[in-house]
């Protein structure tokens, strides 16, 4: 019998002869907050994350690049803001290594965490988001759901190989409960909630 | 970020006297300090002092908890230390768990959806392989910890891997993988800072989520010191911190091959979900091509919409946050790459038959028993001398050895806030006196404390005889010299005072007081 056979056959032998239905999920989504983008940035601040306001006239990107002003290496995947460094030059993870900034668009975002999910069709080379110092994220508003509930009953997670909820930066608090961002990923994270370029007709 | 001095009210802490004078560790941000992962949610400080050592393990003996515990104790700032930082989490845990109204429906939610995948093990497991199979994973079955540790070599070798870089897996800490992998002569650099202490200083975690929660800063100024180079008089911990991350980056960009944990396994994808806070398993898992996922079998739920339910509660229940910063969902391998799932037994399926133990297959590691627990916080996870400590360590524990592990049971006040902090509902505290019962079936519980439990025993089965004892040794409590009462024989009185005894035992007075009428039945 191969490991597969014998494992499963002490499943069966095993598993106990009681009857334990799947319950139904509810969506928990009753009391909304009055505003969904107003969670969200109120939960991102929370995690560590920072919410860079969108300008009320004028560049709206104008808070991106204030940030990426005196940045060395840029990586960015997002039409928007152009970077120095090409992802699709990157040949291996690791020619990311020395990146200091990186753009990506985010899926969505959950107002209940202020979490942004980076999926790989975005991404390009998945360890951009991690291996970069820090990590600058563009958020539809009209792309954040209310919950992690409404998150799980969306398409991304049926296509694609890899995607990852975002919620602050990296951090840890290991040593004396001293909470430090930037353990081994992204000093920091900031969102720009910034509606999608309109598509192109006919597109 | 403005570091600044906030002498304001920190009433509640534990040891007082651990409260920082400043808080220029903490980050801020519009004045509000940040305490998100398992940072604390007050400024703490420890005096330094030698680090007290685990259970001392010889073979197969059974592991004496209380010598080692005794040892904790006795060294008072890890032990204050410890003691505060696992309650300051318990306490966020109940902040976050007051902020949702439908906590408790959630709880019961995630023990029934456990409690059927577990009843259909079987069924999951086969379609979460096909569904895993179909996105171009490779996946392998271990019966044991011996053949992990095989099929991880043997899928090494012929990618020619030498280097590997892994994030934080209870479970391969269960198969002894560090180990293995040392003596076939491959490197294996753990990428989570606090596993990095722990392997740094060839100690086991002491705890699920926060391994090296028993050092003090001091401890890993030291561990850093020998190991990475750093200034031994400097135990900044943002030094620290920055110290470790800029020596782990080279070895993460050369490694050979990168492994993960699995949080949960969902069936509906054949996908595995890896939840941290430092993002070292994505680092792990993106950075070379090669990725392995061990996988515990237990970890299996049917779909995505009950995923919902589980992410809601680790974090919360485990740190006291929201979210972990990661949560991150594995369903294939990148191009170019190459994906493995090794799907674990090692006595689980065995477990699933145990009728009144098979419900520990629930837990979902996430420590908030542990964090409540007196004992673990005043003893430390080390002196479990086991895989698994704390309460959940307990009833796990002795199923993978009842003669090693069958003092563990025994550390416990069964007060049952294990029970009721558990975010899946296993009943920890019952089982832990399940396991009591078990183990004196089994004869491995020595003569000493079989002898006292039957006279307990005999004495709490009559009543009449309970009270006289109850109001003699008031008596006696309230009139023997000290050296009677703290000695040697009598362990409530180590390392504690023993409370004042009452006037009148509760019984008396309430004959006293309440019009004599003793209805009780005796």
């Amino acid at each position: 019998m191969t490991s597969r056979d014998d494992i499963l056959a002490s499943i069966r032998a095993n598993r106990p002869k009681v009857d334990r239905p799947l319950p139904p999920v509810p969506l928990f989504d009753d009391h909304p907050p009055a505003s969904l983008l107003a969670a969200f940035k109120e939960n991102l601040e929370r995690m560590g994350g920072i919410f860079l306001d969108l300008p009320g006239a004028g560049d709206q990107l104008e808070p991106v690049r204030a940030k990426i002003a005196k940045a060395k290496v840029v990586c960015s995947t997002v039409a928007e803001v152009p970077g120095n460094r090409d992802i699709a030059a990157a040949r291996a993870p690791q020619d990311l290594a020395d990146v200091d900034f990186a753009l990506v668009r985010a899926a969505f975002g959950i107002a209940e965490t202020g979490s942004v999910l980076l999926h790989d069709s975005e991404l390009g080379v998945n360890a951009l988001a991690y291996l970069a110092q820090h990590l600058i994220v563009l958020l539809d508003p009209s792309d954040i759901v209310v919950n992690l509930h409404h998150a799980y009953r969306r398409s991304e997670f049926q296509h694609g190989h890899y995607a990852a909820f975002h919620t602050g930066p990296s951090a840890t608090a290991d040593i004396e409960g001293v909470l430090i961002h930037g353990a081994q990923g992204v000093r920091s994270l900031s969102v720009l909630p910034l509606a999608r370029a309109a598509q192109p007709l006919g597109g | 970020m403005s570091p600044q001095s906030k002498p304001s009210d920190h009433t509640g802490l534990l040891h007082p006297g651990l409260l920082a004078p400043d808080d220029r560790d903490a980050i801020y941000r519009d004045g509000q300090r940040l305490d998100h992962a398992e940072g604390t949610s007050r400024p703490l400080h420890a005096q330094p002092e030698p680090q007290p050592r685990g259970a001392k393990v010889f073979g197969n003996r059974p592991i004496d908890q209380a010598e080692a515990a005794a040892r904790f104790i006795a060294a008072p700032e890890h032990e204050k230390m410890h003691d505060e930082r696992l309650w300051d989490l318990r306490q966020k845990r109940d902040r976050e768990m007051h902020a949702i109204p439908e906590w408790e429906e959630l709880r019961s939610l995630a023990s029934a959806i456990k409690e059927h995948t577990l009843t259909h093990l079987d069924e999951y497991l086969e379609a979460f392989e096909a569904n895993a199979h179909s996105n171009g994973v490779h996946v392998h079955w271990a019966r044991d910890a011996a053949e992990h540790n095989r099929i991880v070599h043997g899928i090494l070798q012929d990618h020619g891997a030498k280097s590997l870089i892994k994030s934080k897996s209870m479970l391969t800490e269960e198969c002894g993988f560090r180990d293995y992998m040392a003596s076939v002569g491959i490197d294996v650099i753990e990428t989570d800072l606090g596993e990095r202490i722990q392997q740094l200083d060839n100690e086991d975690p002491s705890h699920v989520v926060v391994p090296a929660v028993h050092k003090l800063r001091t401890d890993v100024a030291q561990v850093f010191a020998k190991t990475i180079g750093t200034d031994p008089n400097n135990s900044d911990v943002h030094y620290l911190a920055e110290a470790q991350r800029e020596a782990n980056r080279p070895l993460v960009l050369t490694a050979d091959a990168g492994m993960t944990g699995c949080n949960f396994a969902v069936a509906e994808t054949g996908g595995v979900i890896v939840c941290t806070n430092e993002g070292n398993a994505d680092l792990s898992a993106n950075v070379p091509k090669l990725h392995i996922a061990s996988i515990g079998i237990e970890k299996t739920i049917p779909r995505l919409e009950h995923l919902a339910i589980f992410v809601r509660l680790l974090s919360r229940s485990a740190l006291g946050s929201p979210m972990t910063q990661y949560t991150s969902h594995f369903r294939g391998p990148r191009a170019g790459g190459e994906m493995h799932f090794v799907l674990v037994d090692n006595g689980r399926s065995a477990r699933l038959g145990m009728a009144e133990f098979w419900t520990s297959l629930k837990c979902i590691r996430c420590g908030a028993c542990m964090n409540t627990c007196p004992v673990y916080r005043r003893s430390g996870g080390l002196s479990y001398g086991a895989t698994y400590s704390g309460p959940i360590g307990l009833i796990i524990d002795p199923t993978f050895n009842a003669h090693k592990y069958s003092n563990l049971p025994f550390a416990s006040t069964l007060n049952g806030s294990c029970t009721n902090v558990c975010p899946v509902k296993i009943n920890i505290h019952e089982q832990i006196y399940a396991w009591r019962r078990e183990l004196v079936k089994r004869h491995e519980v020595p003569f000493a404390k079989k002898l006292a439990m039957k006279a307990a025993g005999e004495l709490l089965s009559r009543p009449s005889a309970y009270r006289a004892a109850i109001a003699a040794a008031d008596v006696a409590l309230a009139h023997l010299p000290r050296f009677a009462i703290y000695n040697g024989l009598n362990a409530w009185g180590k390392h504690r005072e023993v409370p004042h005894p009452p006037k009148q035992t509760f019984h008396s007075w309430y004959k006293a007081n309440r019009g004599g009428k003793d209805d009780q039945p005796r």
